[in-house]
């Protein structure tokens, strides 16, 4: 028999290694998965977490890809991460994101086709207020009325998706667009577009407002007392009351820091990989970005991490469903599966096993 | 079985657990019909030694011996099958059932309810614990809950009965009532093994007792015949400091609380009514009174946790009451919780984040909100050094501390501050003797050198020992403060809302 016994303090090796070992487990579990689909297991994973940065038939396209489909993902995850941390659970950066790139858009046609180089720091501005705006709606819910952050936040991404519809087919529909849905390519229009500043990187504003919000998130953490008081908010809530925390201004901090980082992701997509706002401008970064927060230990460094290592399975995901058929669908369970053996695992650095009889003390 | 032959006999028993031996060869017997003392510090092992005869914890080596047969018990069923029953420190009752379905949950193979209901009346009448078996538990006093938990034994007719610290949640005139049921239980036969740190009960209650240090029997002695000073020193090892006191001159008034009312943001807690108080330079000010009548909520109001109206608390003429927990300790009005983990420490944190987390403002650990990791390094070695904490460095979670050093860390945290007003909730609380002392002296210094002292605290002798004025909290109201030089414990016991209207039990029984 085994049994668990809590450590006096949290393992530092285990919480270095579990990451890395939820990986690992993950690629086997996975392997069987493709396998029970008929797939080649080897060159399946191969294919996801190899050939897109080093094959020479993919790697000139996918290579630059790996920043853009990460940009967004670490952007996202290190907001969500203060929340996580304080015990302030906001689901709904999917929606915060789609506020942000509507805002962002909005500014961008409302100065269609005016020249100006105030317009894309307009954008910027627009992009993370309607993240912020949006994710106000939860934390004022919950600070006046105490409803549930996470039901208030899930439920108005469903909200926000049919604005989107709405927008794309209404007020933002491109004049000149034939009667499809989705607006002008604002990547087109020079003082809106979010260009790559070094050519076949992948390198856009976007990316290099994540790397600087890892950055800022590390000081905050570290070095600042509201990083202090959001790490004590989460681990214990009275003794935060008692070091001069105000739940309540905790809640709308977290929100809010985590609802504007979604909006400039937002935008970034919006005026960048994306250019338009459509119907399916949504690709579920909002809700990968949870798992990449927990898969970085809600650390910014390993936030950065995670980001890239789930962009990588986005971009590997898609050349094995051209390649091998393997359906969309196996994909996101295999990225799911990475949140739950890393959660599982987690065990591991608070509890030591051994062997014997379970006892009551 | 003759008066000579003992009912339990413990022989050479030892349990280790990873990293400490709890038990080391402890022998020890108790007659029938006697009361035995179990006298330790924390951590002696008193603890472990009564979960293994009550079947919670099984021993490696040694022989226990019941009836004149082996005893082994398996769990405690098995237990209370041969006539060992245990109340517990902490009730495990359910609020929101009555008296006789929780008594029926705790038991073997309990009888239909009218019967059982029936059954409990009887035995709370012959004993002296009145009780009524369809009330419900949440609306039940502490001294009532212990009642239903002790009377849960009481149904199984016990042969030996186990009470752990079975007064810190009970007025002196319970602990009257409670003593008087025992002595008629022991009078009958039935063995109590009691276990205590409250010297004078047990020299009032017990016939024998052993004494535990460090997990081996190191004395044994009538308690009647020794004092509670000489059974202290036995406990510990050492000669123990009475913490010695300055004859001050009380000063000005630094703090006055007027009129103060707090309806509490959850159903569990306490109403404060129109609580009145004022604390002077250079006094140590007592506030009395058994658990849940208001303490935290009192703590809270004074710690700038709830926020009040402005004028209800003025410190050295201002206005402070709508003034949150930092903005009082930039001025000097500090204070430490209740709860170690979790309210006054985080637990998982560092002992240098945690002395961060009150000092960051009167130490000056933070500027323009980025913290000086040195200097709250440097704060929290202090601490350490000033207070005797045991740990192995700063930088050690606060979860890895023995209870009776976080104490110390916590208390020393604030006291290191120079406050000029502290107000403390149960200083001593779970913590061994010699830091027990130490922190009340550190009190007595604190307000020696002019700072005003508010103690909370449930421990009534702590409260004689270093107080100048004392007042009862009951209910959520305060009492207008006493000098504490020449109060009895009786006095004390009817401030405190007397045995909650049952002083009468054992006249009537």
């Amino acid at each position: 028999m085994m049994r668990l016994e809590k450590r006096p303090s949290p393992s530092r090796l285990w919480t270095a290694a579990t990451p890395v070992l939820a990986v690992v487990v993950t690629m086997v579990a996975g392997g069987i998965l493709f396998a029970t689909l008929g797939k080649d297991p080897v060159a399946a994973i191969r294919l996801i977490f190899w050939d897109p940065l080093f094959s020479e038939q993919y790697a000139s396209y996918s290579r630059p890809q790996l920043l853009v489909k990460s940009g967004p993902l670490i952007l996202i995850a290190v907001g969500l991460s203060f929340g996580f941390r304080a015990n302030v659970w906001n689901i709904g950066a999917e929606g915060q994101y789609i506020i942000g790139a509507l805002c962002g858009t909005a500014v961008a046609l409302a100065f269609y086709p005016a020249p100006g180089w105030y317009i894309f720091p307009l954008m910027v501005i627009a992009g993370a207020f309607g993240g912020w705006a949006w994710a106000m709606i939860p934390a004022i819910l919950k600070t006046r009325f105490r409803t549930n952050e996470i039901l208030v936040s899930l439920l108005l991404v469903y909200v926000a998706e049919k604005l989107l519809a709405a927008m794309a087919l209404g007020a933002m529909r491109n004049p000149d667009g034939g009667g499809f849905p989705g607006s002008r390519n604002i990547s087109r229009y020079e003082p809106a577009a979010n260009t790559e500043l070094i050519a076949n990187t992948g390198l856009h504003w976007g990316v290099v407002t994540a790397f600087i919000a890892v950055i800022f998130a590390y000081v905050m953490l570290h070095k600042h007392m509201l990083g202090f008081h959001v790490r004590l908010a989460g681990q214990a809530p009275r003794a935060a009351r008692f070091a001069g925390v105000r739940p309540g201004a905790l809640v709308v901090f977290c929100l809010g820091l985590s609802g504007a980082l979604s909006g400039l992701a937002g935008m970034f997509e919006a005026a960048g990989p994306a250019g338009r706002i459509s119907i399916d401008f949504a690709a579920g970064y909002g809700f990968t970005a949870i798992i990449v927060a927990f898969l970085g230990r809600l650390h910014p460094i390993g936030i950065l991490l995670a980001g890239l290592l789930m962009g990588l399975t986005y971009i590997g995901g898609e050349i094995a469903q051209l390649t091998l058929g393997l359906p969309a669908a196996a994909i996101q369970v295999f990225q799911g599966m990475l949140l739950f053996f890393l959660l599982a695992l987690d065990l591991l650095s608070n509890y030591r096993v051994r062997p014997g009889r379970r006892e009551m003390t | 079985m003759t008066e000579h032959t003992p009912l339990l006999e413990i022989d050479g028993v030892t349990k280790a657990f990873p990293g400490v031996v709890a038990n080391d060869g402890v022998s020890f017997s108790i007659r029938a019909g006697e009361v035995h003392a179990l006298l330790g510090e924390n951590g002696a092992g008193k603890s472990t030694l009564v979960k293994m005869i009550y079947g919670l914890v099984r021993p490696d080596a040694g022989r226990m011996r019941l009836h004149d047969a082996a005893y082994e018990p398996r769990d405690p069923s098995e237990a209370r099958a041969q006539g060992v029953g245990m109340v517990f420190q902490h009730f495990s009752l359910f609020d929101a059932l009555d008296v006789a379905e929780n008594i029926a949950l705790g038991m073997d193979d309990p009888p239909p309810q009218r019967r059982l209901a029936r059954r409990i009346e009887e035995v709370s009448h012959d004993y002296g614990l009145p009780l009524d078996p369809a009330r419900l538990v949440g609306d039940l006093s502490a001294g009532e809950q212990q009642r239903v938990e002790i009377i849960r034994c009481l149904l199984q007719n016990p042969k030996l009965l186990i009470m752990d610290e079975p007064t810190s949640v009970l007025t002196p005139q319970e602990v009257e009532i409670l003593f008087t049921t025992l002595r008629k239980l022991a009078a009958e036969g039935t063995a109590i093994l009691y276990i205590s740190h409250k010297l004078e009960e047990i020299r009032a209650l017990c016939d024998h007792a052993t004494i535990l240090r460090g997990g081996k029997v190191v004395d044994t002695c009538l308690p009647g015949e020794k004092s509670a000073r000489e059974m202290a020193e036995m406990m510990v090892g050492a000669r123990l400091n009475t913490p010695a006191r300055a004859e001050t001159q009380p000063g000005d008034v630094l703090l006055e609380v007027s009129e103060l009312s707090v309806t509490p943001a959850t159903p569990f807690g306490t109403k404060l009514h129109d609580i009145s108080l004022q604390l002077r330079a250079g006094e140590v000010l007592g506030v009395g009174g058994v658990s849940g009548n208001g303490q935290d909520e009192l703590l809270a109001a004074l710690s700038g946790e709830t926020r009040l109206p402005k004028s209800e608390i003025v410190f050295k003429g201002r206005p402070i009451g709508a003034s949150g927990p930092n903005a009082r300790r930039a001025m000097g009005v500090l204070s430490a919780p209740e709860e170690r983990l979790g309210h006054a420490a985080a637990p998982d944190m560092t002992l240098t984040e945690n002395a961060l987390l009150s000092g960051a403002v009167r130490e000056g650990l933070a500027r323009r909100g980025f913290i000086a990791w040195r200097k709250a390094r440097a704060f929290a070695e202090r601490i350490i050094a000033a207070h005797d904490v045991r740990t192995p460095g700063p930088e050690v979670a606060a979860r890895a501390l023995s209870g009776g050093n976080l104490q110390k860390f916590v208390m020393g945290r604030e006291i290191q501050q120079r406050p000029e007003v502290l107000i403390v909730n149960q200083p001593t609380w779970g913590v061994d003797a010699q830091a027990a002392a130490a922190i009340r002296q550190a009190l007595l210094d604190l307000s020696a050198a002019g700072a005003g002292v508010l103690v909370i605290s449930q421990d009534l002798d702590e409260l004689m020992e270093i107080t100048d004025r004392f007042a009862a909290l009951n209910a959520g109201q305060l009492s207008a403060p006493r000098p504490t030089r020449g109060l009895t414990m009786e006095q004390v016991g009817l401030m405190l809302g007397g045995a909650h209207d049952m002083e009468v039990a054992h006249e009537t029984a």
